[in-house]
């Protein structure tokens, strides 16, 4: 069984306490920013690249890989942007990260703007997180006053404009190319990839997207060695994630966890398992556009190897825990409108098969259903995510299909032609 | 060429490197379902009825936006992909009235067409009760949202082709929209009625008014002697209608179709192109001797004139005063016919037949009644022609070749390329050289103005002065001229601009399904037009010569001006 996290972590959670500048100095703060400029980006990079970091965004895309990309390209003006749009249900821990140790991630962006050669950067902050917003806002200005950012940063000769930008409130702009699009003025909506943010980005220009908890990660690696890293976590997914733990458990909040544990222990160990009298009926694992799973798939590592093969999408990772008093389709219907309400409406099986599916979830909790609705939705559900235009469009399916793999009983049992067994026999 | 191998639909192909699955699968004789993909617009893949399976890939792909790479194992027809594509057909289905029947679209449709192809019967979506408004607002074009698949071709074409951009997408999610801003009428914003979005359009979202049954009505009526011109782009692509080739020239099965139809004259607005050429090319000239505004522009396209009048009113007085041929004619058809032919003008109906949406608008801009009142009385599209002859059970193929009725139906070749971008250019030139210099010219083929190239540029030596002119075709490209003038960098004496891509061949009213390569087709059947006229030059007109002799008296003239000239408005 892993460890449990104690002092030693890459997180430094304690819920009420804002971790100003001379505290995140106090802690070794800025210390890895001081070393990453001394040791050059080369080596800060192999030290990433060994740590095996992840993005925490949700495609969980190699860090070190997306940061090569962006020094094989020939271009000098390279920009980073610093994904805050989090905007899943469910998911909290960038505000988190944003409001409580705001240095951690700013320090974070400089290193990896170091190490992708960006000068300019921005930090996309939706505009529903007004306090992160003032909190970030300030910290800037305080670190350039102190030199960690802008001109000449520590006298290295590196420097590194960073701007915040409030999003106009869209959870598609999340999805890096429609956060692009935004930033620029246009419409939020995807772009055609290839090319990709690391060829040509914002303004065309290479551009170096990465989530908030990734960004966070950086200082801790670079201060404290991609070997020290790895003794969190798995050799498949090193460090810890971030969890934000919702639903029906005792402990809701979020918590940091090293990867390896399984779901059970994260929500009984962390969460204090499901209310007190009730059984656990189905979590769901990466926020809205995750999966549903019955309570025998727990004993799954929080690992993005195991994971995938047993089609668990960690995602933001979001844990969203429902009790037995619970209506899958309620929650899933839930879901799907929130995406139905976010979708940009460009693609049409994001667009209209969300836009049908939610009335066949109508029909069925109205009890107006019937069967061969089920399979329609079924078919419904592949298209939205086979075929969708971006990432998020393609996620928007996942409770969807996975609700139908695991609970299609209960699907079944709300159409108005589903008979009980014994009424068949009679009649036959 | 290099090449790469590729796996399709288990058949190991070699293909250029760098084209899309679409293309690729094309060339091996795979026609894969699009809608919102068009051979002259930018990707958008947005429709996603082109999605094939690539082995390794988790998801399915659009083969517009995906690249071959070597070994790309690719399949397009596996159950899965079949099941995608039937299914995002009836999710577009369910959001779409179920009207074809009625449908002005019903026969042309696209995605009536790909449905059919892929065997959707049945639509297990909820259908979508609509509530939008049509819009009627223009003697143009008709728009009914209810229709709009939302595959963006119509913005795409108003915005990258015309670089106007009134229509685009609003809002998100279900509430997303292809309209003009804030759900806006298009006689309220700066659209110029062009009619490139109807002629994208896969659908019967957006399309020309219908003015056909104006058409039935007036040649029932026995009290009036009803007319028919003929822009010289239709009888280049008019065929295309009954399935022939692109690029089919049927002027004489034209001329025979409508007098079947039992139009009283069929004349050819190519007179009137003529003597355009006549009015057009001595007010060069006395801009030139007299220090006019220079460069002069032409001013032949409606929906070009409404474009300067929106965005580039400072530069009106660039343009020629001349009115189009269209209006050129309707004014002599019910001044001077009228006199020769002893009608009174009210008893005469005037019907254009124009490869134009503008062209309807045009007729009713109301300083257009030099002749008392509405020149042009009413203006069909060439798919509304081609409407009417398969109503009226017209066999196409069977038809007589005939001649047009005269003197207004008597043209040169200089007139009949007025149809492609450059022909005016070109057909000016011929008569200017030869009324300036005296001189007769041994080449008439200006080939540097002719073709598909955005903006081209030719000079020609006028006894000693150089006649630089340069041509624009799609408002994307005329906006890049005028920005030149602005900033005084336009060296030019005279300046072509034809609204539409390709000039008039590619007009918002031509048959659907137009494209570039069609649009050069057409091209090169108007220059074939030409090199078979006896006569080549618009001053040779033999019945234009008789109309100055007999009326006008000369161009610039009194009569001229008042019946051949115009003015412009500011709109902006």
């Amino acid at each position: 069984m892993n460890k449990m996290l104690d002092d030693d972590q890459i997180f430094n959670i304690s819920p009420g306490r804002h971790v100003d500048l001379d505290h995140h100095c106090q802690n070794g703060g800025y210390s890895a920013l001081a070393k990453a400029l001394a040791q050059g980006p080369e080596t800060s990079l192999k030290e990433i690249l060994d740590a095996g970091l992840r993005g925490r965004g949700g495609a969980a895309f190699p860090t070190a890989e997306k940061i090569k990309m962006l020094r094989a390209n020939t271009e000098k003006l390279r920009y980073i942007i610093c994904n805050a749009d989090e905007g899943e249900p469910g998911t909290f821990k960038d505000r988190f990260i944003m409001t409580h140790i705001p240095f951690q991630l700013l320090e974070g962006i400089t290193i990896a703007a170091f190490m992708a050669g960006a000068s300019e950067g921005y930090i996309y902050v939706r505009h529903e997180y007004p306090e992160a917003q003032k909190i970030l806002h300030e910290s800037i200005e305080e670190a350039e006053r102190r030199g960690f950012l802008g001109d000449n940063i520590l006298g290295s000769g590196f420097s590194l404009s960073l701007k915040l930008f409030s999003g106009a409130g869209s959870y598609l702009c999340g999805e890096e190319t429609a956060l692009i699009s935004s930033i620029e003025g246009k419409k939020g909506r995807p772009r055609l990839k290839p090319p990709y943010p690391t060829q040509a980005g914002l303004w065309q220009k290479p551009t170096l997207i990465n989530n908030v908890e990734t960004l966070a990660n950086i200082p801790k690696i670079i201060e404290k060695s991609a070997s020290w890293y790895r003794s969190f976590g798995t050799p498949d997914s090193p460090g810890t994630k971030l969890i934000s733990l919702s639903g029906d458990v005792q402990n809701r909040g979020l918590f940091e966890v090293p990867f390896g544990m399984t779901f059970a222990q994260i929500i009984n160990e962390y969460g204090g398992g499901a209310k007190t009298g009730k059984a656990i009926k189905a979590v769901n694992i990466g926020g809205a556009s995750g999966v549903l799973i019955p309570p025998e798939m727990l004993f799954t590592p929080l690992e993005y190897l195991a994971c995938a093969k047993t089609g668990i999408t960690i995602g933001s990772g979001a844990i969203f825990v429902l009790d037995d008093t619970r209506s899958i389709l309620s929650n899933v219907q839930n879901r799907l409108r929130f995406f139905l309400h976010e979708s940009c409406g460009k693609c049409t099986p994001c667009r209209e098969g969300l836009r049908q599916a939610n009335l066949i979830l109508d029909r069925l909790l109205a009890g107006e259903a019937v069967r061969q609705d089920v399979s329609t939705l079924e078919r419904y559900t592949r298209a939205i995510q086979e075929a969708s235009f971006c990432g998020l469009g393609q996620a928007a399916g996942n409770s969807l299909r996975s609700s139908l793999a695991y609970y299609r009983d209960e699907y079944l049992a709300s159409c108005r032609d589903n008979k009980p067994s014994f009424i068949e026999e009679e009649t036959a | 060429m290099q090449t790469i191998n590729i796996t399709l639909n288990g058949k190991v192909t070699a293909v250029a490197p760098e084209i899309t699955i679409l293309e690729a699968a094309r060339q091996q004789g795979i026609d894969l379902p699009t809608l919102c993909h068009h051979p002259d617009q930018r990707v958008k893949a947005n429709c996603r009825i082109c999605v094939v399976e690539i082995e390794g890939v988790k998801n399915l792909v659009p083969s517009c936006s995906t690249r071959v790479t070597a070994g790309m194992n690719i399949t397009t027809n596996s159950p899965r992909v079949r099941e995608t594509v039937r299914t995002i057909l009836e999710l577009i289905f369910a959001d779409h009235p179920q009207e074809c029947l009625t449908c002005i679209r019903n026969g042309n449709c696209e995605l009536r067409q790909i449905a059919a192809k892929f065997g959707v019967r049945d639509i297990q979506g909820e259908k979508r009760k609509h509530s939008f408004s049509q819009d009627f607002s223009t003697p143009s074009l008709v728009r009914n949202p209810d229709k709009c698949i939302k595959c963006g071709r119509c913005a795409e074409a108003c915005h990258y082709i015309q670089n106007v951009g009134i229509l685009y997408s609003h809002n998100r999610s279900t509430e997303i929209s292809i309209s003009p801003e804030y759900g806006k009428q298009l006689a309220d914003v700066a659209c110029v009625l062009c009619g490139q979005c109807a002629l994208v359009c896969p659908v019967g979202a957006i399309h020309e008014r219908d003015d056909t049954d104006r058409v039935w009505e007036a040649l029932a009526d026995p009290q009036k002697h009803v007319v028919v011109q003929v822009a010289p782009a239709v009888r280049v692509s008019l065929a295309e209608e009954f399935g022939f080739p692109s690029g089919e020239i049927a002027t004489g099965k034209l001329v025979s179709a409508l007098r079947s139809l039992g139009f009283d004259r069929v004349f050819d607005t190519d007179f009137s192109a003529d003597l355009t050429i006549m009015e057009e090319g001595h007010e060069l000239l006395d801009r030139i001797a007299n220090g006019g505004v220079l460069p002069m522009i032409t001013s032949c396209s409606p929906g070009w004139i409404k474009y300067m009048e929106h965005y580039y009113p400072e530069l009106i007085p660039h343009l020629s005063t001349c009115k189009s041929p269209q209006q050129m004619f309707g004014a002599l058809a019910k001044t001077y016919y009228a006199q020769t032919s002893g009608l009174e003008a009210k008893d005469i109906i005037v019907v254009s037949v124009m490869p134009c949406t503008a062209k309807k608008f045009e007729a009713e801009r109301p300083e257009m009644n030099a002749s008392g009142s509405q020149d042009v009385d009413i203006v069909l599209t060439t798919r509304e022609l081609g409407r009417m002859l398969q109503h009226e059970g017209i066999d196409f193929r069977m038809l007589p070749e005939a001649e047009f009725d005269s003197p207004l139906g008597i043209s040169t070749g200089a007139a009949a390329i007025f149809g492609a971008t450059g022909g005016v250019m070109e057909a000016a030139l011929r008569t200017v050289y030869e009324v300036v210099t005296g001189r007769t010219l041994t080449d008439l083929n200006f080939t540097a103005v002719r073709g598909m190239v955005g903006v081209k540029e030719a000079s020609v030596d006028l006894a000693g002065t150089e006649v630089k002119a340069g041509i624009a075709h799609g408002l994307a490209n005329a906006k890049r001229i005028l920005e030149m003038i602005k900033a005084g960098q336009a060296d030019y004496t005279f300046i072509e601009v034809m609204c539409c891509p390709g000039g008039c061949i590619g007009g918002g009213g031509q048959p659907y399904g137009t494209t570039n390569e069609i649009r050069a087709r057409r091209i090169e059947a108007l220059y074939q037009v030409d090199e078979n006229m006896p006569l080549r030059k618009s001053h040779e007109n033999p019945a234009v010569q008789e109309l100055y002799q007999d009326f006008l008296l000369d161009p610039l003239g009194e009569l001229s001006h008042r019946l051949l000239h115009t003015q412009y408005c500011n709109r902006s």
